[in-house]
């Protein structure tokens, strides 16, 4: 690959969008074959970015992009290195398989375009994420992969628990990711650079800076609610109410890596520091062990495949925290490994669901007969979960011990806990790949198919422990998963094989690569499938030794977990369903004491604000006006008038019967008009006459039909008070106005249209040419504003309300 | 005498404020029509006043006389008037709506929209 290639890249990155909007069309002409088409655009996505192998594999990095906001020197640029390759391939290479099971898993689902869509979607937003080289393309195309996940979670959305979750882990990585934004602002200002390449380079400015540690935990809480750890790993078990591909594909072979792919990004800018070395394994080590623990306590497939994801997160955490060569290592290798077997084994548990009709392994078992393929891919798949040779999965956790063995009491306490947690983790594993298959034939209630079709959307696979008990499902014939299905399940575990037995060809082309991008210095791995006797590999036998002793104790495992955490009782899963409803009754509340429903208290409010915004600036600045003088000039007619226009507007408020408050308004406006009379503006008198006319004359029409009681209600402190927001306002106007005619008179307007009134519009009448001609089209939208109110008017008199029809009843069946 | 009339003015807004303050929607529109004529009287001296001499260019005149009030406050005025009154208009007759349905013009019983013993909202997802 090249610079020219920069196009193509842009294009493949975007290729997924483009065919999201397309997969609802595509689904309704070819039906679940559109899984076909539509796979082809990761396939080649796959394909063109396999061409950049060579070059990362000689230590390049393939940087490129376009300006985005130059102002503010944000790019859109991408990062290709020994670190986002791997996932790029894992990404596009995972859900063009997973498209494929999912056109078989969903057969016949009526929104299985949509589904599509979202997958595209979501897969868009990944390969976003680890391509991305600027923070703030980072940022976006991380709330991105949290947006689809949402969508994914909640696509049976007829379900209260598919809801649930789909808006837990969207607060919970969504939060994440505002805190992600915070710190990737502050490293950007603590840095001056917005761009991963070039950050490294900063790294020793970034961590003697006195913000490091606020950054370092505001990013951390972005990879870690991404990553689910604990305490926040509560939503990932929870997201399993997603249709099963989704859960292969987002929840453990993608987007909850991102988390841990950000703190590989990362490592050689922030880590390498106590902080970093002290929070990363700790975490990592207590998710390790609550996983395990609580995966035990499950009879769901999913679930436990859901809680060994949350361990394995953990222990890839624990690992980058680490920091040390063995150590990132053995991230690489095991993130790698993890995706394959994992992703594996959620198709498995689908396909036994799509086929066996529940997932309860309690009720599981002798499928091997019906279901050798299944079965063939699930023992690839956890043999390599269960660390054994020559799978990959035994590379890594060879490399794990060797990483963390020593003497010191820090070692030994991270080495228990990898140990225990690698041990659960093999016993679970068996029991999710193992269990279903051997022993007894049971009665199981049969397959799913065609069901969708026909059933509301909760007839979906995996809610499955219903149809059981109905009876009605029985004594099926159970047979092999539909080719569609398999294909996924079978390409990754022998993936996982192979990457096994050719360690040297997959060490050379993905893992030594990214060990050295993550590293940011040329590593090369060596460990190969072949036991040899060492410290790590008496680990090993350990781990499994515990790992079949659990497996065959399972049930009374399940037990003591399952006693355990109920003595706890509380955990944070109940916390969010607490704080949501905290969040609701106290939003209530709140809205309660804003919007009382009181028109009183609105106008009150909105007087204060006035009142205090007029007086204030004055008194913070203190531009008080000069007080006026009185008009010695002024006639005795003049002041009469205004005598006439006070006397009136008293009137009104003290008058004792309507038609004296009637009449006092008519008063003060005809007072107003001959105040304009006085002061050169006939035109305005004239209106103000009409207008004040018309006023009296629809007021009397109306307050003579109405029983109503004019005089004012108010006594006491409600006057006062009122009577004291009222003065505040009026002494705001007049201050303001004040000040207004003591600063010299800005005539530029006046003098326009004193000059051109009659030498361009023709008339000598400056207020009507104003009106008519210079600002005509004002006029013209007055007009329109009187006609539409008369309408108003007229439609509001002639409506007649029949009966005892509610006016706030809006419902059009009642009304009609 | 612009602030002489200034006090006038904040008169006349304190007056307006200090019923639609009120309970009742029938002082609350009385007030509605006062603030109409405060707010034109502040735009009207905001402007400065004169005595006694309209803005008309005389005949012979290509331009007002220095004397002349200003057009432009007028102008905008004119418009404020008219607007306003077809607003005072439309409160009255909703006001009159209001009252044929709800048989009253407290605005404390008129709680339709917002009643007082609204159910809390669902805690559910």
């Amino acid at each position: 690959m090249a610079a020219h290639d920069a196009p193509y890249i842009f294009l493949a990155l975007i290729a997924p969008f483009l065919a999201a909007a397309i997969a609802p069309l595509l689904t309704r002409a070819l039906g679940h074959w559109a899984a076909l088409p539509l796979a082809l655009v990761p396939a080649g996505i796959f394909a063109f970015f396999c061409r950049a192998l060579p070059d990362v594999q000689g230590g390049q990095a393939l940087t490129g992009g376009y300006l985005w906001v130059p102002s503010f020197n944000v790019s859109y640029s991408w990062l290709i290195d020994g670190l986002s390759l791997p996932f790029v391939l894992l990404i596009s290479g995972i859900c063009a398989l997973i498209l494929l099971y999912s056109g078989g898993y969903l057969k016949g689902h009526p929104q299985q375009g949509r589904f599509f869509s979202f997958i595209l979607m979501f897969m868009g937003s990944m390969l976003g994420v680890v391509v991305s080289d600027s923070f703030l393309m980072l940022f976006i195309y991380w709330e991105l992969t949290s947006i689809t996940s949402f969508l994914l979670i909640g696509f049976d959305h007829s379900r209260e628990a598919s809801r649930r979750a789909a808006i837990q882990a969207l607060v919970v990585t969504g939060g994440g990711g505002l805190a992600l934004l915070g710190g990737l602002l502050l490293v950007w200002n603590i840095t001056g650079v917005s761009t991963i390449s070039l950050l490294i380079e900063y790294a020793p400015a970034l961590k003697a800076s006195p913000y490091y540690f606020a950054a370092l935990l505001l990013i951390l809480g972005g990879a870690f609610t991404k990553s689910a750890q604990f305490p926040f790993h509560f939503w990932l078990p929870n997201a399993m109410e997603a249709p099963t591909p989704v859960s292969a594909y987002l929840h453990s072979a993608t987007m909850v890596k991102a988390g841990v792919f950000l703190l590989m990004r990362l490592q050689p800018a922030l880590g390498d520091t106590p902080a970093w070395e002290t929070i990363l394994p700790v975490f990592g080590g207590v998710t390790l062990l609550a996983g395990t623990v609580i995966g035990l306590r499950q009879t769901d497939l999913k679930l436990m495949l859901a809680y060994t994801t949350v361990a394995s997160l953990g222990l890839l955490v624990m690992m980058t925290g680490f920091g040390t060569p063995h150590a990132l290592e053995s991230a690489a290798l095991y993130l790698i490994a993890h995706a394959l077997f994992k992703g594996t084994l959620f198709m498995v548990a689908g396909a036994i669901d799509h086929e066996a009709g529940t997932r309860d392994i309690t009720r599981l078992g002798g499928l091997w007969r019906a279901m050798p393929l299944t079965f063939a891919a699930a023992m690839l798949a956890a043999l390599s979960m269960g660390g054994l040779p020559p799978f990959l999965g035994f590379l890594a956790k060879e490399e794990v011990y060797e990483a963390l063995v020593g003497t010191n009491p820090r070692a030994l306490a991270f080495t228990l806990a990898a140990v225990i947690g690698n041990g659960l983790m093999f016993a679970l594993a068996f029991a999710v790949a193992l269990k279903p298959f051997v022993g007894p034939q049971r009665d199981l209630p049969g397959p799913h198919h065609g069901a969708a079709s026909v059933a509301p959307p909760s007839a979906l696979p995996g809610i499955s422990h219903s149809r059981g008990e109905n009876g009605k499902a029985h004594g099926h014939h159970i047979h092999e998963a539909p080719p569609l299905m398999l294909t996924g399940p079978v390409v990754l575990a022998l993936a996982g094989l192979a990457a096994g037995i050719f360690s040297q060809a997959f060490h050379a082309t993905f893992s030594s690569p990214m060990t050295s991008a993550i590293a940011h210095e040329a590593r090369e791995i060596t460990i190969s499938a072949v036991p040899h006797l060492s410290l790590p590999f008496a680990l090993s036998l350990v781990t499994i030794a515990l790992g079949v002793v659990v497996y065959f104790l399972l049930d009374r495992a399940r037990e003591a977990a399952a006693a355990s955490l109920e003595a706890i009782g509380w955990g944070p899963d109940q916390g969010f369903d607490q704080a949501m409803r905290g969040l609701i009754k106290g939003a209530h509340v709140i809205t309660r004491k804003i919007q009382t429903g009181r028109l009183e208290t609105y106008i009150m409010v909105v007087f204060i604000v006035i009142a205090a915004t007029l007086l204030l600036p004055m008194a913070i600045f203190a531009e008080w006006p000069s007080l006026p003088v009185w008009p010695a000039e002024a006639g005795i007619h003049e002041l009469v008038i205004f005598a006439i226009a006070v006397i009136g507007l008293f009137a009104v408020v003290r008058a004792a019967d309507r038609l004296t408050a009637i009449v006092s308004l008519g008063i003060q406006g005809f007072a107003v008009a001959l105040i304009y009379m006085l002061y050169g503006a006939p035109d305005l008198a004239f209106t103000q006459f009409m207008v004040e006319t018309l006023s009296v004359v629809i007021l009397a029409l109306v307050m003579t039909r109405l029983d109503l009681q004019p005089s004012d209600h108010r006594h006491g402190r409600e006057m006062v008070k009122d009577a004291l927001i009222a003065l505040a306002c009026g002494a705001g106007f007049t201050l303001l106005l004040l000040r207004a005619v003591q600063v010299p008179f800005n005539t530029s307007l006046t003098e326009f249209f004193s000059q051109w009134s009659k030498i361009v519009a023709h008339g000598s009448n400056v207020v009507n040419v104003i009106i008519v001609d210079f600002r005509g089209t004002d006029t013209l939208g007055e007009i329109a504003v009187v006609t539409i109110t008369g309408l108003v008017i007229l439609a509001l008199i002639r409506i007649r309300v029949g009966g005892d029809v509610k006016p706030a009843d809006n419902d059009p069946e009642r009304s009609a | 005498m612009e602030g002489f009339m200034a006090v006038v003015v904040g008169i006349f807004f304190t007056v307006a404020i200090y019923l639609m303050l009120s309970q009742y929607i029938i002082r609350i529109l009385l007030g509605v029509a006062i603030l109409g004529n405060a707010v034109n009287m502040l735009l009207f001296v905001a402007g400065r006043v004169t005595r006694e001499a309209p803005p008309i260019i005389g005949k012979g005149a290509d331009m007002l006389p220095a004397t002349a009030a200003n057009p432009l406050p007028q102008a905008l005025i004119l418009t404020a008037i008219v607007i306003s009154f077809s607003f005072f208009a439309f409160l009255l007759v909703l006001a009159y709506r209001a009252y044929q349905t709800l048989k009253t013009d407290d605005t404390h019983q008129m709680r339709l929209a917002e009643p007082e013993d609204a159910p809390p909202p669902p805690l559910g997802y």
